[in-house]
């Protein structure tokens, strides 16, 4: 499978995201944030980083890219979009998912090995595991705490839609969400790093590689 | 917008007004200094050319109070044990070989007095400015390291700097992705007021693409890429870098200095590393050199003292962030995130696309001529017309004069070893935790945590292993690892010895993790140089340093010297930090820190004696500091290093014993993955728990693997000792005392968070 990660100025995690797809036996197909182009790609993935060095709100100005045109357009279209840290930032302000993330509640950036439980295994990016499994991956943030309005989250809760949920709270995240899915379940927005946790040489262990191997799945 | 050609000082001006006052010594330049440079130039400097000299013979700039010392680095042979050096001292950074077609470049640099007065900004542009050295190179960068000292953890002034420091580390090198993987955090009274923020980068490159700072070929265009050049940073290295503070240490009273820091903008890096690595690629370089200290002073002049030719600038073409400034000030600007390059004329169109890619301005601000002058114009009217050599490289050289302290030989009779010890298993113990809780050993992750470790996904090990290590292929599993270290204390004890120490353990914490150490990098923080006692403690430093390097047979690959660290009278400890590179070819083969698995057998690597002066233990019980530093023995460190690269995947694990000896080891260890050990102690068991004596570390194997390990340590002549066993969920030192691991957990992770909450 194709699977398009975006480089937008100040993208740090792409190369890294571009391996884990590899490593999960796709191809990575290196797309371009000023591009009206997805190259025929059959997933995006939007990587983690300072795009735009984040100085306004995070994702705030990423999401006027000219491939945002093509990646929503592709998402409301039903393509795999995986959106991980500063992706999942863009995402919530590309209204493809619902909320926002401000700055942890401890005020500072972290950088942690953090354990989830998945809660849904039906999303285009979590097939491969199982719900209730524990996994432990990277977190590395600053402003990683997830919030919306208690309506918001009644619905996500409700439709299943939380898809990861962090075991303790590591930043004042709302209801500890980690990660959610549109109500299609093919747009996904995490806050750790799976792409971090692939290889146990230069993570903590590979317990992030089902989010890139549950896509061969959707996809095959 | 004013016209400022009214109050224009040009070379006309200077010719016709040749006794105008001008202010060399607000701008930190003796009168000798003012003297020489109106003997270079024939007549008196223009007000840009009084800039110029004044930053770039800045004690920062020039080292002119320590060249005569760091000569002798360039003794040492310029060979690593694998291979040739591709670059050596002079270049922005030392270029090594490490087989495979790769070559790796490293430097450890200081920016500590803009720490001090500003902690977020100071520490944020002190990466930045080591990442573009290492850039200039043609390298991509892949790491960093930020050894740091700071003043006691309940001074008023540590909560201010420490937070605001650990923070601007943390805030720049995080959003240029650079992994953070390693580093130190030490505590010293002496620091208060001193706050020592040393930064280190690697970077990674093939041998072809090696560039050089040099401006040569006639008619090249000389490009100035990046951030605008605004007000920020004046004088940095003259005013800050080149002056001890007055005794206040709130930063605040006295002139303010805050205007020299400069202001960091690390999104603006990124696409400058990015935009920079894609030119490079493209083969459009002639000649590059970063922007720091002395900004376009120093670039200008120091690309045109290394090429054949001269250069001809024209000021009024750079970017500005303030239409406002003067040519002077332009030229002294430290403005952070700026490139300069040198390009054939055909390349310019392809250079500019590719940051116009980036969306990083460029403009062409010159060429190279084929006269021996710099000459800059603003606005059509000459205003710098100098040799670029004696701007860049005659500056002034100091015989500064140094003597061992009269207190030095009082200092090294007030041994430890005569302090009161703890006897019974319960004081060990007891001395155990406070050990581990104490603000130098305890758990660093409060700060640690708040630097990404993970990004670029090649980080092997990390903080709070003993070395950092990067994979830089992914196919063949070539790495690099790096250690930072110095002990100050040992340092202020015998300032020769200290400086070998240092070596001794950062070769060892690379080795320690199964990498060959190849070359050292080194920032030289000390007191004032014209304090004859602190002159002597760098002299014997830097001695020390050389005959250590001829030993180990690694060079110095380049460095960085921070003189004037001190408030008043009172000096820092004498503080060499010493990194040192090592290379391992296949990084799955590593030897991890700390305990992996129960029932591995746990031996000691190297010899304990009877040394306590300068430990940890003497600081943090007794509050005390005298006698003699522990034994340096380089042939025994070099035999340990070898036996520790062969042992890899024999070793499954590796600590070095440093600050708090085999105790503090033994807790680090078994907290790492919370399992225990079990051991007995020969001997005297306090002697054996805390002497700091250099050359060891604790290894464990398989059960089945120790007459392996035997029969290395006898082919490497290194004592082996065996202790204990992996184990069990506490510390158990046979007949002496039980300490679980969830207790030494609760105070040794204690000490910080509890400071900072």
């Amino acid at each position: 499978m194709k699977v398009g990660v975006v480089t937008f100025p100040g993208s740090l995690d792409d190369a890294d995201a571009r391996r884990a797809v590899r490593v999960a036996g796709h191809e990575a197909i290196a797309l371009w944030h000023g591009d009206h182009d997805l190259q025929g790609v059959d997933a995006v993935l939007l990587p983690g980083g300072f795009s735009y060095g984040d100085y306004l709100r995070c994702g705030a100005i990423a999401r006027f890219a000219p491939v945002m045109t093509e990646v929503v357009d592709a998402a409301r279209g039903g393509m795999p979009v995986l959106g991980i840290c500063n992706g999942f930032q863009i995402l919530c302000e590309s209204h493809l998912l619902p909320g926002a993330l401000i700055r942890n509640d401890h005020r500072k950036f972290g950088c942690l090995d953090q354990t989830l439980t998945i809660e849904n295994n039906t999303s285009a990016w979590t097939s491969s595991y199982a719900v209730g499994q524990q996994v432990t991956i990277v977190l590395k943030n600053g402003e990683g705490s997830f919030v919306a309005d208690d309506k918001t989250l009644d619905m996500l809760e409700a439709e299943g839609r939380v898809i990861a949920r962090y075991v303790g709270n590591p930043n004042g995240s709302q209801r500890a969400i980690a990660g959610i899915t549109n109500e299609a379940g093919n747009v996904v927005g995490l806050m750790p790093h799976p792409e971090h946790a692939v290889e146990g040489l230069c993570g903590p262990g590979t317990d992030g590689l089902g989010f890139f191997t549950s896509l061969g799945s959707v996809l095959a | 917008m004013p016209d400022v050609r009214t109050h224009l000082d040009t070379v006309t001006a200077a010719e016709q007004d040749p006794d105008r006052e001008q202010p060399w010594a607000d701008l930190g330049l003796k009168a000798d200094e003012y003297a020489r440079i109106r003997e270079i130039l024939g007549r008196r400097p223009t007000s840009s050319e009084l800039a110029m000299y004044s930053v770039m013979w800045s004690e920062h700039c020039s080292y002119k109070s320590t060249k005569v010392h760091l000569k002798q680095f360039s003794d040492i042979p310029q060979e690593t044990p694998v291979g040739k050096m591709l670059a050596g001292i002079g270049e922005n950074a030392g270029v090594l070989d490490v087989g495979q077609g790769y070559a790796v470049t490293f430097k450890v640099e200081s920016h500590n007095h803009p720490s001090f007065v500003e902690p977020y900004q100071g520490a944020a542009t002190g990466v930045g400015g080591i990442v573009r050295d290492i850039l200039a190179m043609g390298a991509r960068p892949v790491a960093v390291m930020d050894p740091l000292r700071f003043g006691p953890l309940d001074a008023p002034d540590t909560q201010r700097v420490l937070p605001g420091i650990v923070a601007g580390v943390g805030g720049y090198g995080n959003c240029l992705g650079l992994p953070n993987i390693g580093g130190e955090a030490v505590f010293d009274e002496t620091y208060l007021g001193n706050p020592l923020v040393n930064a280190l980068c690697v970077g990674v490159l093939r041998h072809e693409d090696l560039h050089l700072a040099k401006a040569s070929g006639v008619g090249n265009q000389v490009i100035l890429y990046g951030a605008r050049t605004g007000g920020d940073g004046i004088g940095g290295v003259s005013v800050l870098a080149s002056e001890t503070f007055d005794a206040n240490l709130d930063g605040q009273s006295g002139p303010a200095k805050r205007p020299s820091v400069q202001v960091g903008d690390p999104f603006m890096e990124k696409l400058l590393i990015e935009c920079t690595l894609e030119i490079f690629a493209a083969g459009l370089v002639a000649g590059i050199q970063d922007l720091g200290g002395a900004g376009l002073s120093c670039a200008t002049s120091e690309l045109a003292s290394a090429g054949d030719g001269g250069m001809h600038v024209e000021l009024d073409r750079v970017p500005l962030r303030d239409s406002t400034l003067a040519p002077e000030e332009i030229l002294m600007s430290e403005s952070q995130e700026r490139m300069m390059a040198v390009v054939e004329p055909g390349d310019v169109e392809a250079f500019m696309a590719i940051c116009a890619k980036w969306d990083v301005e460029a403009v062409v601000v010159g060429e190279v001529t084929d006269g021996d002058r710099l000459l800059i114009d603003w606005h059509g009217e000459c205003v710098v017309d100098v040799p670029p050599r004696s701007v860049a490289h005659d500056g002034p050289t100091y015989h500064r004069p140094f003597a061992r302290p009269a207190w030095q030989d009082a200092l090294q009779a007030d041994g430890a070893e005569s302090l009161p010890r703890p006897t019974t298993g319960a004081e060990l113990r007891a001395t155990v935790l406070r050990l581990a809780a104490s603000p130098n050993l305890c758990d660093k992750s409060w700060i640690t945590d708040q630097y990404d470790r993970y990004v670029q996904g090649n980080t092997v090990l990390a903080q709070p292993s003993d070395s950092g290590m990067i994979r830089i292929d992914d196919e063949t599993n070539l790495g690099v690892a790096v250690s930072t270290d110095c002990n100050g204390r040992f340092a202020k004890l015998d300032p020769y010895a200290g400086a070998q120490l240092a070596l001794a353990e950062s070769y060892r914490n690379v080795a320690t993790g199964g990498a060959r150490p190849l070359a050292i990098s080194d920032c030289l923080n000390f007191g004032s140089p014209e304090d004859p006692d602190v002159m002597w403690q760098f002299a014997e430093a830097c001695r020390g340093l050389k005959d250590g390097c001829l030993e180990l047979g690694i060079p110095v690959t380049g460095g960085n010297v921070s003189l004037y660290n001190q408030t008043g009278d009172t000096a820092i400890l004498p503080t060499p930090v010493v990194a040192v590179l090592g290379v391992i070819e296949d990084v799955t083969q590593r030897t991890p820190t700390g305990f992996q698995a129960e029932g591995d057998r746990v031996f000691l690597l190297g010899e304990t004696r009877e040394e306590l002066s300068g430990s940890e233990w003497a600081h943090v019980v007794h509050g005390h500091l005298g006698g003699l530093p522990p034994a340096v023995d380089l042939a025994a460190e070099q035999a340990l290093a070898e036996l520790l690269v062969e042992g890899v995947g024999l070793l499954t694990s590796a600590h070095d014993l440093s600050d708090g000896g085999l105790a503090q080891a033994l807790v680090e260890s078994a907290l790492r993955h919370d399992i225990g050990v079990t051991l007995g102690v020969t001997g005297d068991a306090f002697v054996g728990l805390f002497s700091e004596s250099a050359g060891r570390v604790v290894v464990t194997v398989a059960p089945a693997d120790g007459d392996a390990l035997g029969a290395l340590a006898t082919r490497y002549g290194v004592a082996l000792t065996e202790l204990g066993v992996t184990g069990g969920d506490s510390v158990t030192v046979e007949g002496q005392f039980d300490l679980p691991l969830v207790e030494a957990r609760a105070v040794w992770s204690a000490t910080l968070p509890a400071t900072f909450a």
